[in-house]
């Protein structure tokens, strides 16, 4: 019998759930992209039929961080730009775990790109939600990765000499399975692609962009979007990787330009997961490591018994 | 050193077999019943430069690499550089042979490989073997082993020599041999051996020298083990079944037995992009219930210092090795150093605060780094193991029954569902994870798919149920409850029975020696030489540096006259460590001190102690340094 009897089949969840019955009241600003992201995690949550406990949601550091303390689930709230790790060996200790991270543009593509390329390369069995708002918010307004070129702030004050980093192109190269940009404004294509990047085996990497009215752009400048796969403009087959990788790279430059483009850019269902691959080479074990320290009939392995031949 | 002890010194280039070589020498001793203690010399490269490691070989209990050495075996840098590459500057292949002369002792023994070595590149080579009485075999190592077999098994040559000449049965050798090596290779060696020691048996005088290897007997089995095993081992029998991890001479070595073993027993290695991720990691598997490691020397420690900080702030137990090397920044990365001691102490932002323990030896390494799971996961706090280039790779023989011990895999102060059921929740049904009081400021955690237990874990101060808060009271509350911990695991030390701290010499003496960590077994041999010299001295060996055992250090302190602090780095940190924690005694502790990349010799701790506290309170030479009391 499992320890963790949170994990288990599907069940029916209402979305009101995952909404904590008390303080704390979100901080998030009126009008906050933010306030999208939750609601389509909700959402998504309760179409997937996903039990509050088990699901560990862990976040990085900046508005975007806040995402766990308004969503009823396990949270793990961690420090700047290490949301991934943090949640990836959780996975890898309990591949039951529904494991979704989150944290903003600066915590994911600047300080955590290293662990951003690298969680993508490995192709770890789990969500990463980037809340894109293209500017440092909480910290009162300075020029992050995503931030257009020529960007004023009061740490640019010339203007950003830096092209923005491409978040899309980026997890394409470094191996993400699952690509998408979603936004705020469309809240169904969110909680959709949110849906499909849960169930996803492997990495799924979603762009999200929210904005920020009070340091950057209010959310109708987000406003005509288009749906890639959803619009007679683009063919788009998203298991053609070539195809994907010209999209993405139209996507980025066309944001800066004011033509917002969203959907599904690339989707390898092929690929096994990290997990997947390390259970083949016998590196994870079936069973959930974290299940062993309450499996009374677990033989522990003893040094004495199994390791010190080759020191006699 | 004494006139029945072997320290053989095997010196080549980087990449020569050197370690399996030694390492086969040692355990062979010590199957046939001696004692034996290795040390190595490496540089940081792949291929060639000045290696060597010594094994010595006692019939009593030995614990450091002692005095000097009386056998060379130079079997040449066969990785050398060349006058064709661009970057050449003099013979090379010489310097195992020629840089290991100075610490030679008289009377001893040089073997040298004449298919790679010649004499003529070292200066004044003849008068030295002559002033020095110097017992000298040039022989064709690399002739022998070509004629049976392959060039590599000069080597072998080498250690046959060595047996005719020290008088060691070449049947203990042949029987390692046996063991460690499939049949073809096993019998070309077989050959190479046989030459060897039948030419220098029939060509030379092998009996010349005055060196001959004891006989000796082990009344139980014993090991070969290095600290490094040691650490592994104690983790595995813990339970821990997770480490993550970057590679970083010296630590790797502990990374890389518990990757190789890891995965036969169940468990999960994770080797990741720097070693943020690897804390983070052993952090992340930790909060999810598994038993977790991380680690690393002193660069990639100190990336380590920000998840450090968030497992103290969340409570997520966690076990941190750090393996020092000669700092500050890169230093020396292959040479031993005691320099990272404040580094590990105090890093990490606001009050933090962890459990640090310095094992000795590689028993003490087993059994603290055990302790080190228990206290992490019942206290959920960070726990570190803190060690050195010395410890970690230095091989010696233990009991096998230091490891006849019982798993414990349990994960301390943590719930089950059953126990959640009757926990304390907030209204909105979270779990109170972090509860204002518990006993011993411990507030029982519950795990990620656990129905009943689901909390915020977070780096922000937080309420009982983990939301973010700045509530002054709540932000009290939760300080002073973590802070108890640390008195709670102090009174749990100072009463669990076991011996952490190592009381050696006299139980009345004028003087005292006070040291911590790798030193703790050379400064043990320099009380013993000290006895024989007429100075009645007692030892305090620290392994508990957080909490530090003030009780027991005072009452040494109080015990005696004045006190000389031996430690391996260049601003005496554990002295400082030691006077703030007791707040005085400042004017009875001295510092002798050593930081050019070799450990001490038990003679230079007795020569600084005589020197300096006996006699005229000045040392000669510049391998140690001595620092008065702040104010005498």
């Amino acid at each position: 019998m499992s320890a963790f009897s949170a994990i288990g089949e599907e069940q029916e969840h209402d979305r009101s759930e995952y909404t904590p019955g008390l303080e704390p009241q979100a901080t998030w600003c009126p009008g906050c992209g933010d306030f999208g992201v939750l609601k389509a995690l909700k959402g998504a949550a309760a179409e997937l039929g996903l039990a509050p406990e088990e699901m560990l949601v862990c976040t990085g550091i900046g508005c975007s961080g806040k995402l766990n303390s308004y969503f009823e689930s396990y949270g793990f709230h961690t420090i700047h730009g290490r949301s991934l790790p943090v949640a990836r060996a959780a996975k890898v200790a309990n591949d039951g775990l529904t494991v979704v991270a989150a944290g903003g543009d600066g915590d994911g593509y600047g300080i955590g790109g290293n662990h951003f390329m690298h969680t993508a390369r490995e192709n770890h069995d789990m969500t990463y939600i980037v809340f894109n708002n293209e500017i440092f918010g909480l910290t009162k307004g300075q020029t992050s990765p995503t931030s257009p070129k020529g960007h004023k702030s009061k740490t640019q004050p010339h203007g950003s000499a830096k092209d923005p980093i491409r978040p899309l192109s980026m997890a394409l190269n470094a191996g993400a399975s699952y690509v998408a940009r979603t936004a705020a404004v469309n809240p169904n294509q969110a909680r959709d692609i949110i849906v499909e990047a849960i169930e996803h085996d492997g990495f799924s990497h979603i762009d999200f962009l929210t904005q920020c009215p009070t340091w950057n752009k209010d959310a109708k400048q987000y406003v005509p979007y288009i749906d890639i796969n959803d619009s007679d403009e683009y063919d788009v087959d998203t298991t053609d990787r070539s195809t994907a990788s010209q999209l993405m790279f139209e996507t980025e430059n066309a944001l800066h330009e004011g033509t917002v483009l969203t959907g599904r850019y690339y989707v390898d269902n092929n690929r096994p997961s990290y997990q997947q691959e390390k259970k083949r080479t016998g590196e994870i074990p079936e069973e959930p490591l974290a299940e062993k320290y309450f499996d009374d009939e677990y033989e522990w392995d003893r040094v004495y018994d199994t390791f010190l031949d080759k020191h006699k | 050193m004494t006139d029945d002890e072997l320290i053989w010194r095997i010196a080549g280039g980087s990449g020569d077999g050197i370690a399996s070589t030694s390492q086969n020498f040692a355990k062979a001793l010590m199957r046939a019943g001696l004692h034996v203690f290795t040390h190595r010399h490496y540089p940081s490269r792949i291929r060639g430069g000045h290696t060597y490691t010594e094994v010595r070989v006692s019939a009593d209990s030995v614990t450091s690499r002692g005095d000097g050495y009386n056998f060379l075996l130079a079997l040449g840098d066969s990785f050398a550089r060349n006058p064709q590459e661009d970057a050449y500057y003099g013979v090379e292949e010489i310097k195992p042979l020629s840089e290991n002369l100075d610490d030679l002792d008289e009377g001893g023994v040089i073997v040298y490989d004449t298919g790679l070595l010649d004499p003529d590149d070292i200066p004044n080579f003849d008068e030295r073997i002559d002033a020095n009485n110097w017992h000298v075999y040039d022989i064709n190592l690399r002739e022998i082993a070509r004629e049976h077999g392959r060039e590599v098994m000069r080597n072998t040559a080498g250690v046959a020599i060595t047996c005719a000449i020290a008088d060691i049965d070449p049947g203990i050798i042949k029987d390692m041999m046996a063991d460690a090596m499939p049949d073809k290779i096993f019998e070309p060696n077989m050959d190479v051996f046989d030459d060897a020691y039948e030419t220098v048996t029939s060509e030379f005088d092998a009996t010349a020298p005055d060196i001959s290897v004891p006989t000796g007997n082990h009344d139980e089995e014993q090991v070969l083990v290095s600290g490094s095993d040691a650490i592994a081992y104690g983790a595995i029998d813990e339970g821990c079944r997770f480490i993550s991890g970057y590679p970083m001479t010296p630590w790797t070595e502990v990374f890389t037995i518990m990757s190789q073993n890891l995965p036969e027993i169940g468990g999960v290695s994770e080797q990741v992009e720097d070693e943020i991720a690897a804390a983070a990691l052993a952090i992340g598997a930790s909060h999810a219930g598994v038993k977790a490691m991380s680690g690393s020397s002193g660069g990639g420690f100190a990336l380590m210092s920000e998840p450090l900080g968030l497992a103290e702030m969340t409570e997520t137990p966690v076990v941190l090795i750090e393996a020092m090397r000669a700092g500050p920044s890169t230093g020396m990365p292959t040479k031993p150093e005691q320099g990272d001691l404040e580094h590990v102490l105090y890093t990490s932002q606001g009050d933090s605060h962890r459990v640090v323990f310095a094992p000795a030896d590689s028993e003490e390494a087993y059994h603290q780094t055990r302790r080190a799971f228990e206290i992490a996961y019942e206290y959920q706090i960070p726990s570190i193991i803190l060690y050195d280039q010395k410890n970690g790779g230095e091989l010696q023989n233990i009991p096998a029954t230091v490891f006849d011990e019982e798993p414990n895999p349990d994960l301390g102060s943590t719930l089950t569902e059953a126990e959640l059921e009757d926990a304390s929740h907030d209204p909105s049904g979270k779990y109170n994870r972090f509860q204002h009081a518990g006993e011993n400021g411990v507030s029982p955690r519950s795990l990620p798919g656990q129905e009943g237990g689901r909390f915020l874990a977070t780096g922000n101060e937080h309420m009982p149920a983990g939301h973010i808060s700045e509530d002054p009271d709540n932000r009290v509350n939760q300080v002073n409850r973590r802070m108890e911990k640390l008195e709670a695991i102090r009174d749990d030390l100072e009463t669990d029975g076991q011996t952490r701290n190592t009381q050696y010499g006299p139980s009345e003496a004028q003087y005292g020696i006070l040291t911590f960590g790798s030193q703790q077994g050379t400064v043990r041999e320099a009380i013993d030489e000290l006895d024989t010299e007429g100075y009645h001295v007692k030892m305090l060996g620290v392994s508990e540096l957080a909490p530090y055992p003030v009780k027991e250090v005072s009452s040494f302190i109080e015990s005696v006259d004045e006190v000389l602090v031996v430690e391996m780095n260049a601003s005496a940190q554990f002295r400082g460590l030691t006077q703030k924690e007791l707040g005085r005694y400042g004017d009875k502790l001295s510092s002798l001190l050593k930081y050019n990349g070799n450990p001490f010799e038990p003679a230079e701790i007795v020569d600084g102690f005589i020197n300096s506290i006996v006699e005229d309170r000045t040392l000669n030479g510049n391998e140690t340094k001595y620092i008065p009391a702040a104010s005498d």
